[in-house]
C-alpha cells in the first residue's frame, strides 16, 4: 500500500493547490479515532513509528469527487510540550523532524465541542506551525442536547478564516462538509493570535543557533522547534544522542535563568486568549445540569457500589475466559488433532511427517489454543477503553498500585496477565509514563496465567495422597500459587522502581472522559488488529522454536521403538542428564529436566512431555500420569515426586518465564532484545532460587 | 473569609479559585496546560474510594490528580455570585 501513496510532502506548508496528505490531531477522547474510521473505512495500515512503541495509523480516504488522499492519525495529545513518547511523535511529525514520516501538508484539528476551552489549547499550538488547518467541532449532537450553541463564523474569524466544521463523527454528521473543506484549493494557514514576547524570541534565536550546530534541528528556521524541544519532558527523549540531549538541557537551563517560568507564562497567555474567544463564541442557554456521566459515576466510583461493580465486571471477564473460552479452545484442539491426523495419513512415515505433526502442528496449535482467551481479553480491554470505564478503574486502583511505585493504569494489564500475559503486555500501551510501562511489562508474566494451570493441577494431584482431591484443597493450593505470583509481581515492581529504573517518576494526572456508548465495529476491528499483530510477530518465533524443540527431543535417533527411551537418548534427554547436577538441589531429576527444557516455549507442554517420558498414553485424564508419577522411584528406592518436589516444581513455574509468546511480545513492545532477555534472566534466576529454597528449607524442616 | 487552603484539604463538592500553583515544575506545568491557572475556578468532585487521588472539574473536564500534587496548589474561596 505504501508504494501507492503520494510522494513526500514538501517541508513547508504548501498553500497552493489542494492537499493530498492530511494529519488528524486532537486531545485524547476527542473522537479522533471515530472520525479516522469514518473517513478511511477500514482501509487502514497500522504499524509502529520506528524506534518507539507508538502506534502509527495511516489510511486512504476518497473525497466527494473521488479524489484519493492520504490521512495520518497522530497520537492523541494534550500539548506540543511533549511529556510522553506519544506527544514527542506528534511534535516531531508536525515539525517535519521524523525521517520515516513526511511532514503532513495539512492538519485536521479535532475538538470536543462540549469542552472547547481545554481542547483549543493544543489547537492554538498547532495553528502556529504554518500548516493549513481545518477545525472540526466534534460531538455537536451533545452540544445541542445541552442547549448550547457555538458561533462557528466567529470562531473561524478568530483564527484567520480557516474552515470550521460542526460534526458528530459517531453519527457521520458533517462528514460531507469536512471532505468538501479538505478538497479546497489554496487552503488557509491560520493565525492563533498568541505571540512570543520579544525578549523570549531573542533568546530562542540564540538557542536555535546553538542547537543547529548539534544537528538536532531539521528543516527551515522556525523558532517553535527550539521552543518545543527545550520543553521536552519525554523521559526517553527518543532519537536524540546524549550530546544533543545535553545541548538541549544546557539551553533549557539558560532560558530558565533568563526567563523564569517562561513555559507557564506561555500557557497563561494561551488560556487568556482562548477564554476570550470562548466567551464570544459559545452561548450557554441553560445552567449546566447533572450529566449522565456524573450520575453514572455516583455509582461506579461509589466507595461500596464502585467496588461491587468492578468485582462484578472482573468476575464476568474471568468467567468468560475460563468457561466460555473452553468450548472454542476444545474446537481448536480438535482441529489441530484432525490436521495432524490428515497429514499423518497423507504422508509416508518418516522424519518429515513427524516434523509436521509433532513439531509444526503441535507447536503452533499449542499457542493458537489460547486465542479464544486472548480475543476475549482484547475485546474487554477495548470495551473498557472505549466506554471510558478504564480511566475509572485506574482512578480507583491508583492508591493501591502507588504503594509499589506504579500507577492505576498498571492494574488492568497486570490483571489481564492472570489469563494470559500476551494481551496484558500489549495493554500496557495505555500507560503513558515509559518507566511505569516498562516495569509493568517486566512483572506482568509473574501473574498466574492459564498455561500454568495444567502444571499446577498435575502437581497438586500428585502431591495430595488421596484418590480424589478435595475441592477445597485444590483451590487452596491454586490460590497459594496465584498469591505467590502476585506477591512476586508487586515485590519486583517495588524493587525495579527503587533500583533499576530510578529517576523522576511522572505524576499520575488522568482525565476522566465522559462515558460513551461503545463503537462496536471499532472495538472489533481493534481486537482483530492486535490479534493479527500477535499472531504475526509471535508466529514466526514460535514456529522456529517449536521445530528446534521438536528436533531436540527427536535427534539423535536411537532407533528405539519405545518413545520414552528414544527421548532419553535424544538431545533433550542428554541436556536433562547434563543439567541434573544443577537441578538436583531443587529436587529435580533428569526426567523433570527434560520437561523443563521441552516446556521452554510453553508451560503446558510440561504435562505432555511427562506423559511421553513415562509412556502414559491417556492425555485426557491426569490420573494415569499421576499414578505413574507417584510410583516413580529414585535409584535408591525413595519416591521422586515427594510433596517437597511437587511444591518446588510448582514454585518454579510460578516464577519462570517459560513462555516464548510473551518473550516475542515483550521484544516488540520494548523495541529490542535487551528487556526480554533481562526479564527471562531475572525470572529464571528467581524461579531457581525459590525452588531451591522450598526444597532445601523443606528438607531441614524434615519434610519428605 | 479569605483564608488560603490547600487543594488537597478541600471538602468534596466545594468550589474554589486557584490562588497559586508552583511554577517551573514538570507536573505543575502539565496541570497548567490542562487549565489549572491562577484565577481558575475548580470544583472538588470526589476522592477515589481509597482516599487518593482526587477528582476535580476544571474548565469543563474531569481531571484526577494525586494528593501529592494537590497539596502544592493553594486555593482561595470562590466569589459568591
Amino acid at each position: 500500500m505504501k508504494d501507492a501513496l503520494p510522494p513526500e510532502a514538501s517541508a513547508t506548508g504548501c498553500s497552493a493547490g489542494s492537499i493530498s496528505y492530511f494529519a488528524l490531531v486532537g486531545n485524547p477522547n476527542c473522537g479522533k479515532t471515530t472520525l479516522f474510521n469514518a473517513l478511511t473505512g477500514l482501509k487502514q495500515k497500522v504499524g509502529n513509528y520506528p524506534g518507539v512503541t507508538v502506534e502509527k495509523k495511516e489510511g486512504e480516504c476518497f473525497l466527494n469527487h473521488g479524489e484519493k488522499i492520504r490521512i495520518l492519525d497522530l497520537p492523541g495529545s494534550y500539548s506540543l510540550h511533549a511529556r510522553s513518547p506519544d506527544e514527542s511523535v506528534l511534535r516531531d511529525v508536525l515539525l517535519g523532524r521524523r525521517k520515516d514520516t513526511p511532514r503532513p501538508q495539512g492538519v485536521v484539528i479535532v475538538l470536543d465541542a462540549t469542552n472547547l476551552e481545554r481542547h483549543l489549547y493544543l489547537a492554538t499550538q498547532i495553528m502556529e506551525l504554518q500548516l493549513p488547518c481545518i477545525l472540526v467541532l466534534n460531538m455537536m449532537d451533545m452540544v445541542r442536547d445541552r442547549q448550547t450553541s457555538v458561533d462557528t463564523t466567529l470562531l473561524a474569524e478568530a483564527f484567520g478564516g480557516i474552515p470550521v466544521i460542526p460534526m458528530s463523527a459517531s453519527r457521520r454528521e458533517g462528514l460531507v462538509e469536512l471532505k468538501h473543506a479538505m478538497a479546497q484549493h489554496a487552503p488557509k494557514i491560520p493565525t492563533s493570535g498568541v505571540s512570543l514576547e520579544d525578549n523570549l524570541q531573542e533568546s530562542l534565536e540564540k538557542s536555535w543557533e546553538k542547537l543547529r550546530k548539534t544537528k538536532i534541528l531539521q528543516g527551515e528556521k522556525n523558532l517553535l522547534e527550539p521552543l518545543y524541544l527545550l520543553s521536552d519532558r519525554d523521559p526517553l527523549h527518543g532519537g536524540l544522542s546524549d550530546h544533543q540531549y545535553n545541548a538541549i538541557q544546557a539551553e533549557r537551563q539558560s532560558l530558565n535563568a533568563s526567563h523564569p517560568g517562561w513555559e507557564d507564562q506561555l500557557v497563561a497567555s494561551r488560556y487568556d486568549l482562548i477564554h476570550q474567544i470562548v466567551q464570544r463564541t459559545v452561548q450557554r442557554h441553560e445552567e449546566e445540569g447533572v450529566s449522565l456521566s456524573d450520575r453514572l459515576d455516583q455509582y461506579l466510583l461509589h466507595p461500596i457500589w464502585g467496588w461491587a461493580v468492578l468485582l462484578g465486571i472482573l468476575g464476568l471477564l474471568f468467567t468468560l475466559i475460563f468457561k466460555v473460552a473452553d468450548g472454542p479452545m476444545g474446537w481448536i484442539e480438535t482441529f489441530f488433532e484432525w490436521a495432524a491426523l490428515q497429514v499423518a495419513s497423507n504422508m509416508s512415515e518418516g522424519d518429515l511427517r513427524a516434523l509436521m505433526t509433532d513439531g509444526v502442528i503441535a507447536g503452533v496449535g499449542g499457542v493458537v489454543v489460547f486465542l479464544p482467551q486472548i480475543l476475549i481479553l482484547f475485546f474487554f480491554i477495548g470495551f473498557m477503553e472505549d466506554t471510558g470505564y478504564m480511566a475509572r478503574v485506574a482512578f480507583m486502583m491508583d492508591r493501591l498500585m502507588s504503594r509499589v511505585g506504579l500507577n492505576g493504569k498498571s492494574f488492568l494489564p497486570l490483571l489481564s496477565s492472570h489469563a494470559c500475559a500476551v494481551p496484558g503486555v500489549m495493554a500496557t500501551r495505555t500507560i503513558d509514563d515509559p518507566k511505569d510501562r516498562l516495569i509493568t511489562i517486566l512483572v506482568s508474566p509473574l501473574a498466574g496465567c492459564s498455561a500454568r494451570l495444567p502444571v499446577y493441577l498435575l502437581m497438586i494431584a500428585t502431591l495430595v495422597p488421596t484418590e480424589d482431591i478435595p475441592w477445597m484443597t485444590q483451590v487452596g493450593f491454586l490460590l497459594g500459587m496465584y498469591a505467590l505470583g502476585i506477591g512476586g509481581a508487586f515485590f519486583f515492581a517495588w524493587l525495579f522502581n527503587r533500583s533499576l529504573l530510578k529517576g523522576e517518576g511522572a505524576p499520575m494526572i488522568l482525565e476522566l472522559p465522559a462515558y460513551k456508548w461503545p463503537a462496536w465495529t471499532a472495538i472489533l476491528w481493534h481486537m482483530w488488529e492486535r490479534t493479527r499483530l500477535f499472531l504475526r510477530r509471535a508466529g514466526t518465533v514460535i514456529l522456529t522454536i517449536s521445530i528446534l524443540l521438536w528436533a531436540a527431543v527427536t535427534y539423535p535417533k536411537s532407533g528405539d521403538a519405545d518413545p520414552a527411551i528414544a527421548m532419553e537418548k535424544s538431545l533433550a534427554g542428554k541436556i536433562g542428564h547434563w543439567m541434573e547436577p544443577a537441578i538436583e538441589p531443587m529436587g529435580f531429576d533428569w526426567k523433570i529436566g527434560i520437561g523443563l527444557v521441552a516446556s521452554f516455549a510453553a508451560r503446558e507442554v510440561f504435562v505432555s512431555t511427562m506423559s511421553i517420558i513415562y509412556s502414559v498414553e491417556d492425555s485426557e485424564d491426569i490420573k494415569p500420569l499421576r499414578n505413574r508419577l507417584r510410583s516413580e522411584k529414585r535409584p535408591d528406592g525413595t519416591p521422586v515426586y515427594t510433596p517437597r518436589v511437587c511444591l518446588s516444581l510448582m514454585v518454579f513455574y510460578v516464577f519462570a518465564m517459560q513462555c516464548l509468546s510473551t518473550v516475542a511480545v515483550v521484544k516488540r513492545e520494548t523495541n529490542g532484545w535487551k528487556w526480554p532477555l533481562f526479564q527471562f534472566a531475572y525470572m529464571t534466576l528467581t524461579a531457581s532460587v525459590a525452588s531451591l529454597l522450598v526444597y532445601q528449607v523443606g528438607g531441614w524442616l524434615g519434610f519428605a | 473569609m479569605d483564608e488560603i487552603q490547600r487543594l488537597s484539604d478541600l471538602e468534596q463538592g466545594t468550589s474554589a479559585v486557584i490562588a497559586s500553583i508552583p511554577s517551573g515544575d514538570t507536573s505543575m506545568t502539565r496541570l497548567r496546560e490542562l487549565g489549572l491557572l491562577p484565577g481558575t475556578t475548580i470544583k472538588i468532585i470526589r476522592r477515589a474510594p481509597l482516599g487518593d487521588p482526587i477528582e476535580i472539574s476544571v474548565r469543563g473536564s474531569l481531571i484526577s490528580l494525586r494528593a501529592n500534587e494537590a497539596k502544592q496548589i493553594e486555593m482561595r474561596p470562590a466569589e459568591l455570585p
